[in-house]
Formats: C-alpha cells, structure tokens, sequence
C-alpha cells in the first residue's frame, strides 16, 4: 500500500499545542504550524459531530491584525484600496468577507474584515499560510496615519455547529443575540475576547480571538461540555468543501479573478462604479463579458473520489477543467469536489467526465453549497 | 490449514490451497482513518506479484493496494464496495479485498510471516 508521507521540521505551534497532543491528535505540518489533523474519533466521526452539535477547531495559525486610523472613512479608505469589498458601508459590528488583489486582478488571499464598535479600527482576519505576505502588502499601502498592528499574541478558536449558540451562550449571553458576520469585543469566561459569528464549516458558530495565554482554558472550558468535541484540519476540509467554501492556494490563487472563483457577489455595485480596486479593468471586463473559465461543484455519479488536481473533460474527452478540491463529503454521503470548467460548460446539469486513474468517470456541474447553510439570521 | 504472509506496504496474503486472499493490514486501515471508497479489479484479470490489485481512498487520500504474489482474480469482495467502512471493520476478516489463483506459490517465501510483520510494525512506532 502506498502511503502520502509526512515531514516535521521547525514547525510553529499555537498556543493549544500541548492540549491537542493531550487529546490524542494526530499532529501534521500545516502552513508552517504542527497542527491536528485529527483526534482518535476520525476525521468522519468529527465531520458527522460539527454538523449534529458543536466541534471545537484551533486556527490559531491564521492571522490577526487591526488596521487602525484617525476615522471610518479614512482606515475604510486605506483597505478598500487594496480590496474590491464594500468596506466604507459596513456597519460597526459587521463583518466582510473580502479579497486582496492584485493588478492583474488576481487573488492575493481571502479574509475577513470587522469594523469594530471603535471608530477607526477594524479587525482582520487573513491565511496561515499567506498572513507574512498579506501583512507586508497591506502596510507596504496604508496611506499616512492608518497603521497595521499583528496580534501575533492571540489564538482563535472556532466553536461551529448547530450546538454552538446553545453551547457558547453558558459562557457569553451576549452571543446569543448576535447576527451571523457579526463581531464584537465581549468577555467569554470571564476573559476579555473579540468574537465573531462566522465559520468556515456552513453551520452556525463562533470564531474567538482570545489572549494567548488564556487560550487552552478557554478551549477546556469548551471542551468540557457534552456537544462539544475538538475537531481537527481534516474534517475542517471537508466541511467547507461541503460548505462550497474556497480554500485559499487550491481554489482560489493569484492566477484567478473573483469572476473566474465564483465570487463576483463580493464586489458591491458603488465598488463596481467606483472601479478603484486593483485589477478593477480586468475584473471589470470579466463581469460585463464573461470570463474564460468559472469555478463550479461537480458531483460525481459514481462513488470514486476526484482528488484536486483531477483533469475535468467533456463529453468527447476534451479537457475543460482541473478539481482544485475533492474528496468524500461525510454529510451528503458520496464524493464531491470543485474545480474549474471553461465558462460554456459551467452551467448547472452540465455533463462531464473526470479523469480519475486513467478513467473518465461521468459527474454533473452542481449547485453549491452541497449541504444546507444554517448560518444564524436575527430575529431567530 | 491457511498461513498468513505480509508486506512492508501493509498488505496480508491468506493461503489456502492455490486461492491466496489478499488485504490490508489492521495497522494499514489505522494508518488511512474512515476508508470511504474501494476500487476493485475484474474478476478474471492476470495480477502480476508487486502490481496494482485494487485502489482504496480514505477521507484523506486515496492509495493503492500492490498485490503480494502473482495470480489470476478469481473472486473481489463486493461488500466492501458497497460498505467500505467494513474495511476499518475488519481488515483482516471479513474486510478482505481479492482473492487470486497462485501462478507461482513461491514468491509467499519473499514475505514476512505474522512475527516478523508485528516486528516491523512495532519498528515504525
């Protein structure tokens, strides 16, 4: 049997290192991180988990900053022009789901930004594996007066399941109001946490940022009720693919567009007007004439996986594709993967072919999310 | 009476007069997690010691199953195909994945006997 070999050198660790070690997780290199990939219940167990009650998720490795001005209009100013989101309308307490671009229009990296209840500051969230160059790129930009601050001395622990509101509400009663893609500074166990109610797994939930040295306590506290259980990269992975969610370097890169990913949605009509972010001409022209090629789901009709980097062809065997990303989804219980098709085969329904081991196998382009979102709405 | 042989690569091979069952070892479906799919080769088909006999993919990744010995396919195990978690069940049991008609019975001497596996398996903890 052939086996996907492993290496660790001088990884990095968050500050929950020792606490996955303590619970049995099988530790890989990740983005520079010796990371859990799994505990000893198994990446189905744990995907199955998150979507019934709440997993608990380190992602600590991913990167933190605040962008801080004399004012709103001046620090949303300064991002927007690295950015193609609508950062200026957001209200305090909103997050945006954004990209970093660069002049070709290309895909830097995806993140999260928050304005936070105080005026002229706003929280980024950004990869593991892309925050040094993120960092660097954005304060190589800021104009006079705004300023990037890394809070390298915070971990982030997400809580994500339909259990979670239940769960973290015993430790936060103010979460329990709180509307999806929304932020705010609050005390969680008595510790002093910004929290956000987003996720990278399609279900409600929480993502923390907490000082690092209160992180394991607070993981423990987590932890140590009934629903919730501790999640590793894999299940991760499969969530958000489920989820329809890109995953930065395999789905998304600084080769694609947003037009080509998918994700045209995250460019507001005063962005599109105002045509100031980088690659604006670019994915302009895309938005108004199409792109070559767009990101799509694809569920095979069998049941063999096709892994990323799977070759995608039509009918006659022609090659119209790649799968950036592909495994089994443990929720809809058969293989599903995404990829790129050129634009005339990305519709819906479309028949296609993936090349796994030699073989074409028939798949059909699919409609994402492949599971449901249950992402919590006000009023709920 | 049936006498059990085994790879570096982690698979078993099971004989029994000239039909030798082949799978993967317990510390092989460990070492995959939750196996999620299984590929299987007709019934039928020449397997040459060292090729290819099946494919099998976990939630993580997918990986091949090398034949130990050399043979004609003379039966595959559909229940796996159809339950793949069986593999995790049972992989040496029940969780097998072909069985092949020995070409030539004495390549099984180039393999570990049980001792010798659980010894190179305790090497690689």
């Amino acid at each position: 049997m052939s086996e996907p070999a492993a290496t660790a050198d001088t990884l990095k660790t968050t500050p929950l290192h020792a606490l996955h070690v303590e619970l049995g997780a099988k530790m890989v290199p990740f983005a520079g991180y010796d990371m859990p990939v799994q505990y000893p219940a198994g990446v189905l167990a744990e995907h199955l988990h998150t979507r019934e009650a709440a997993g608990l998720f380190d992602v600590s490795h991913m990167g933190q900053a605040f962008l801080t001005g004399p004012d709103h209009a001046t620090v949303s100013a300064a991002i927007e022009a690295l950015v193609p989101g609508d950062i200026r309308e957001l209200e305090p307490g909103a997050i945006r789901y954004t990209l970093l671009l660069n002049e070709k229009g290309g895909i830097l990296d995806d993140l999260m930004v928050t304005r936070t209840a105080k005026d002229g500051v706003l929280f980024l969230v950004v990869n593991a594996a892309c925050k040094d160059a993120d960092f660097a790129h954005i304060e190589n930009h800021l104009p006079k007066g705004v300023a990037l601050t890394r809070l390298a001395d915070r971990a982030l622990i997400a809580l994500q399941g339909p259990k979670a509101a239940e769960v973290f509400a015993r430790f936060a009663p103010d979460a329990a109001t709180q509307a999806f893609m929304t932020g705010k500074e609050m005390s969680v166990a008595g510790l002093p946490c910004m929290v956000s109610r987003s996720g990278y797994t399609g279900e409600d939930g929480y993502e923390v940022s907490v000082p690092e040295g209160d992180a394991a306590a607070l993981a423990k506290k987590l932890l140590a009720e009934a629903e919730v259980k501790p999640i590793g990269l894999g299940a991760r992975d499969s969530l958000r693919l489920e989820a329809g969610l890109c995953l930065y370097g395999h789905d998304i890169d600084e080769t694609t567009t947003p037009v080509e990913g998918a994700l045209t949605w995250t460019i507001s009509k005063r962005r599109r007007e105002e045509a100031n972010f980088p690659g604006a001409k670019i994915i302009l022209d895309q938005i108004a004439n199409g792109a070559p090629r767009k990101r799509v789901g694809l569920l095979p009709e069998g049941k063999a996986p096709a892994r990323e980097g799977t070759e995608i062809t039509d009918a006659s065997g022609k090659k119209i594709g790649v799968v950036t990303s592909g495994g089994y989804g443990p929720s809809v219980g058969g293989p599903i993967a995404m990829g790129y098709v050129e634009t005339g085969s990305a519709k819906a329904d479309t028949g296609v072919e993936l090349m796994v081991r030699g073989k074409g196998r028939p798949a059909k382009v699919a409609a994402m999310p492949f599971v449901k979102k249950r992402f919590h709405k006000p009023g709920k | 009476m049936s006498d059990i042989r085994f790879t570096d690569q982690h698979e078993w091979v099971r004989v029994d007069g000239d039909i030798a069952t082949i799978g993967i070892t317990d510390y092989a479906q460990e070492q995959l997690g939750d196996v999620v799919f299984v590929e299987l080769p007709e019934v039928g088909k020449d397997i040459a010691a060292g090729d290819e006999a099946a494919v099998v993919e976990s939630v993580k990744a997918a990986s091949e199953v090398y034949s130990p010995v050399s043979g004609e396919v003379v039966d595959v195990n559909g229940d796996i195909e159809a339950t793949p978690a069986g593999v995790n069940e049972d992989a040496m049991g029940d969780g097998w994945f072909v069985k092949l008609r020995l070409s030539n019975p004495a390549e099984l001497d180039k393999l570990m006997d049980e001792a010798a596996y659980a010894e190179f398996v305790e090497g690689l903890q």
